[in-house]
């Protein structure tokens, strides 16, 4: 392993700008002449829009436009869409409303825009913005998934709010492995609707190009191309040669910046109008009730088992809320990236799932962070320890029972597992973790009045989203490779084009780590290029923890190109036969002779063209290459979280995390420990602290950082992290993907640990103080050993 | 407008500003300083701290005609151009104390002033209770107490100026 190479610890190339405040964010980004946008919102959940008077508001100084979602129909501006189409279980497509930039006819969440005002500041706009009057005639609102069915009807296309009722697996087979079971565990679960909060909020600048009808869009994305993709294709702004979309550095994303939201439509359209750049920042308060939320579902899960703790069946009912419209790739969270991971890490025969996705009057929920996989993992978390707590078994023991041993493995909710050791990962965790010193803790803790909690998530994810075959077949409207562009210069250093991404992620370090490696070159000669549609190919950006497992493998890919056309090139500079040339360590040598060629020499010789002519071979250096995976990736580990809980106030300290994973070959183990820390706050975040909660009438009460409760420093323990490794045999690396592992195992670990310590099972995220303290008072204490 | 005069970065700098521009507003878009960042509005995640008079303080929730005559410092004053990095950010750096990037000039400047009220010596609760300032996303705050426990040390060593003027 060299110093830079895969495996090094190596220092992130994209820290000495972030460190100096030299960073370059959306809103860092200055155009001449730009103006500023402010969106007028709807307070209400649900109301008709009976009238907008923007009289007032045009004659406030300085504002250029006041527009309205009337004018953005008249100028054929197109709806969202949802990019992934999910068949009920009667073959019915699911109903997807229109979901205007702006809304005409009726509003549909607290947020929702009705109007926007240009201003030549921000302060002129919002001047304005207060100005406009919205005569709204008032409807009611339903917020509740579980009431979404029986409440008053928000869009035309979908009776009963129901968007779809989904199912996978074998009912019958399900039933009947029920009804031979010896113990049956059952379990009603709420997974409760979070925030993703980024910490840089969303923002846009639009800028029209009136001399060549072009469109520039710098904005706050994971994808940039398929933002292009959806604004051009789908609404129709502009044709997709005739849009740029810029995502320079973007303060976090955790999802919640995958999908395309109304105000960079918006913006865009009013660029044009005006014909001075538009810019957009979101104010946190804004953020919080437009930026897409993430989990919202309302479960019943049950676990069938024989006499052995040998798990038989599972099955799980879900209604998951889907809010207000169908953003990007809502419809996929609840099914694809849920149902799918119901098997866990478990051998279980039989599992049934069935999902009806609802609208309410409640901000759009898509993919945050795990998406999916961290719902599927708390329902399997929480029956499989309940169950061993009712069977009376150790949960190590009743997961050593049901782990799948033997690859590939066939679940029967659609995945083939390709590789794992599940029974290392948990080995090494339970020493880690000092589980057999637990109970001498858990004594000493009952001394000082407090309970002690042993909380086990062993989990699964499919991540390297994803062949393009396989998520066809299942509703995608898109592929899911990756591309990469690898571009050798005359002097030897060189250019990574990449589709990905990076937000946080340390993509310009280990991507650069992967060419050091490969091709011999110092680590400072190599830059990693993402974030321009002008710059960089096509590509499909980053979420799902696949920028590793599908953007580095399209780079292997391209390197392989460029080290077969390096060879020809020094094959002609040594006059050797082209099968002789070896490359090693960044050299070309010929075999059986003391003959070399440096790389940098070969690379000027592949651009000066001298030793060769073009008939031999095109003159240049530079090499495409778009990967399609051969199956999703599965990292899987083992967290122990041990908690402390008061039991006169309820509040939780989590006093121990022990993280072991196994993510595959690692390029970086600091940036990837990083992404586990980073993870597990956020899944701590949502089993101890947050939590979105609207009134009925759909307000959100949680609507700010004072009511909206984030993990902070003291909120956490250091956490013990370890990895295991077994390769994913499904690229060429070897990777299966880090970035969400964290917020898929932290939560069920949390829960199991706490429900341990105070002896019930009645207990819902966030597990506050107050609610720990009333599930303490609802059951009956359990004697401290 | 009414016109503001304060020493930024050790060089006097003056505009005129509507009254109610914050003290962000001016740094980032009269100075072009833009490495202060706003999270929140609210005071409550703290991408904002720079030091204003040499205490930190969160330019959301200052009125920059409120900074009349004082002396700001913000994450672009704190390494000479072209000079080394100032031990704290370079502990950041070390230590993988960042990941988007967006909180960490606000979590540099006020690990500066925990290390300017606490000393060099920082234990790792007293630097997670003295966050709680200040937000971050992405790290799950691991290495940036990491980070703020070695800066703070490195300070104490002398091998570089200290922050709070």
């Amino acid at each position: 392993m060299s110093a830079t190479g895969i495996g090094a610890a190596v220092r992130r190339k994209e820290d000495f700008r972030f460190v100096t405040g030299n960073g370059q964010y959306t809103d860092d980004v200055v155009r001449p002449g730009e103006t500023r946008a402010v969106f007028v919102r709807s307070p209400h959940a649900h109301a008709k829009i009976k009238s907008i008077d923007v009289s007032a508001a045009k004659t406030m100084p300085g504002v250029l436009a006041v527009l309205t979602g009337s004018e953005l129909a008249n100028d054929k501006i197109g709806n969202l869409i949802c990019g992934w189409m999910i068949h009920s279980k009667d073959g019915s497509p699911m109903k997807m409303a229109p979901h205007p930039a702006l809304a005409a006819g009726t509003v549909n969440h607290v947020g929702d825009a009705v109007a926007v005002v240009i201003g030549e500041t921000l302060a002129a706009a919002r001047d304005a913005a207060e100005k406009v009057e919205v005569d709204y005639q008032l409807l009611p609102a339903v917020t509740d998934p579980a009431k979404a069915k029986s409440g008053p009807q928000i869009h035309e296309v979908a009776p009963k709010n129901t968007i779809y009722e989904w199912s996978l697996g074998d009912a019958k087979a399900v039933d009947a492995a029920f009804a031979a079971a010896k113990h049956v565990t059952k379990l009603d679960i709420v997974n409760n609707r979070l925030v993703p909060n980024a910490i840089e909020p969303r923002a846009a600048l639009a800028e029209y190009d009136a001399g060549t009808d072009q469109l520039t869009l710098w904005n706050t994305t994971q994808n940039p191309h398929v933002s292009r993709l959806v604004i051009a294709a789908f609404v129709g702004m502009a044709p997709e040669h005739k849009l740029r979309v810029i995502a320079p550095d973007v303060g976090g994303g955790f999802g919640s910046k995958i999908f395309i939201y109304p105000e960079e439509v918006v913006c865009l359209w009013a660029s044009r109008k005006v014909r001075r750049p538009v810019k957009w920042v979101a104010e946190r308060a804004e953020s919080f009730v437009t930026d897409a939320h993430g989990r919202d579902h309302v479960t019943h899960a049950e676990l069938a088992l024989d006499e052995h703790g040998k798990i038989l069946a599972l099955r799980a009912k879900t209604i998951a809320n889907l809010g207000a419209y169908m953003s990007t790739f809502s419809s996929s969270v609840p099914t694809y990236l849920y149902g799918t991971l119901l098997s866990g890490q478990y051998d279980i025969p039989q599992i049934y799932c069935e999902v009806d996705a609802v609208y309410t009057n409640t901000v759009p929920v898509d993919a945050y962070r795990g998406a999916g996989r961290p719902e599927a993992t708390f329902v399997v978390e929480r029956l499989v320890e309940v169950a061993s707590r009712q069977m009376g078994l150790e949960p190590a023991e009743i997961r050593k029972r049901n782990f799948i041993k033997t690859f590939p493995h066939q679940t029967p909710v659609i995945m083939a597992y390709d590789a794992g050791d599940y029974h290392a990962s948990l080995k090494k965790a339970l020493e880690i973790a000092d589980v057999k010193g637990f109970g001498k803790r858990k004594r000493e803790a009952a001394r000082h009045g407090k309970l002690r909690g042993l909380g086990f998530s062993t989990y699964i994810e499919a991540c390297g989203i994803a062949p393009s075959q396989a998520v066809g077949s299942l509703g995608a409207g898109v592929g899911l490779w990756e591309s990469a562009e690898v571009r050798v210069n005359p002097t030897g250093s060189v250019e990574v084009l990449t589709g990905c991404h990076a937000h946080g992620q340390g993509h310009e370090t280990t991507f650069a780590q992967l060419v050091s490696e490969r091709l011999g070159i110092p680590f400072e000669n190599v830059s990693i290029v993402h974030g321009d549609t002008d710059k960089v190919q096509f590509g499909m950006g980053t979420y799902g923890s696949r920028s590793g497992a599908v953007g580095m493998s399209a780079i292997v890919k391209a390197l392989d190109k460029i080290e077969a056309k390096a060879k020809k090139v020094a094959a002609f500079m040594m006059e050797a036969a082209e099968g002789d040339i070896e490359f090693k360590d960044g050299k070309f040598t010929v075999a059986g002779t003391d003959k070399s060629a440096a790389w940098g020499d070969v690379a000027l010789n592949a651009y000066i063209a001298h030793k060769f002519t073009g008939a031999e071979l095109e003159p240049g250096l530079k090499e495409t290459s778009f990967y399609d995976p051969t199956n999703f990736t599965f990292p899987a580990g083992c967290h122990i979280c041990e908690v402390e809980v008061d039991a006169d106030t309820g509040k939780t300290e989590v006093v121990n995390w022990t993280a072991v994973d196994d993510f595959g070959t690692v390029i970086n183990p600091m940036i990837v420990e990083g992404q586990v820390h980073g993870g597990i706050a956020q899944g701590v975040g949502q089993a101890l602290l947050e939590g979105a909660v609207y009134d009925k009438d759909g307000q959100l009460l949680t609507g700010s950082l004072m009511d909206y409760t984030m993990p902070r420093a003291h909120d956490l323990p250091s956490f013990h992290v370890g990895m295991t490794e077994t390769k994913s045999p499904s690229n060429p690396l070897g990777i299966k993907g880090c970035g969400e592992a964290g917020a898929i195992a932290a939560p069920a670990a949390v829960i199991n640990a706490i429900t341990d310590a105070i002896g019930t099972e009645n207990l819902a995220m966030p597990a506050t103080a107050n609610a720990v303290w009333a599930a303490l008072q609802s059951a009956k204490p359990r004697q401290a050993a | 407008m009414p016109a503001v005069s304060m020493t930024v970065n050790g060089k006097p700098v003056s505009g005129e500003v509507e009254a109610r521009t914050l003290l962000v507003q001016f740094l980032r878009e009269n100075l072009r300083l833009t490495g202060t960042h706003v999270g929140c509005d609210t005071s409550q995640c703290g991408a904002c701290v720079i030091h204003l008079d040499g205490i930190a303080a969160k330019s959301c929730t200052l009125l920059a005609l409120q900074c009349e005559g004082a002396h700001v410092t913000t994450i672009e004053g704190l390494a000479e151009p072209g000079g080394p990095l100032h031990p704290m950010q370079e502990a950041f750096r070390e230590n993988h104390g960042l990941q988007c990037g967006y909180c960490t000039p606000g979590m540099i400047m006020a690990a500066l002033d925990i290390v300017r009220r606490k000393g060099n010596d920082l234990d790792e609760h007293t630097i997670r209770e003295q966050l709680d300032g200040n937000i971050c996303r992405c790290t799950g705050y691991h290495n940036i107490v990491k980070a703020i426990a070695a800066g703070a040390k490195a300070m104490g060593k002398g091998g570089a100026r200290q922050a709070a003027e």
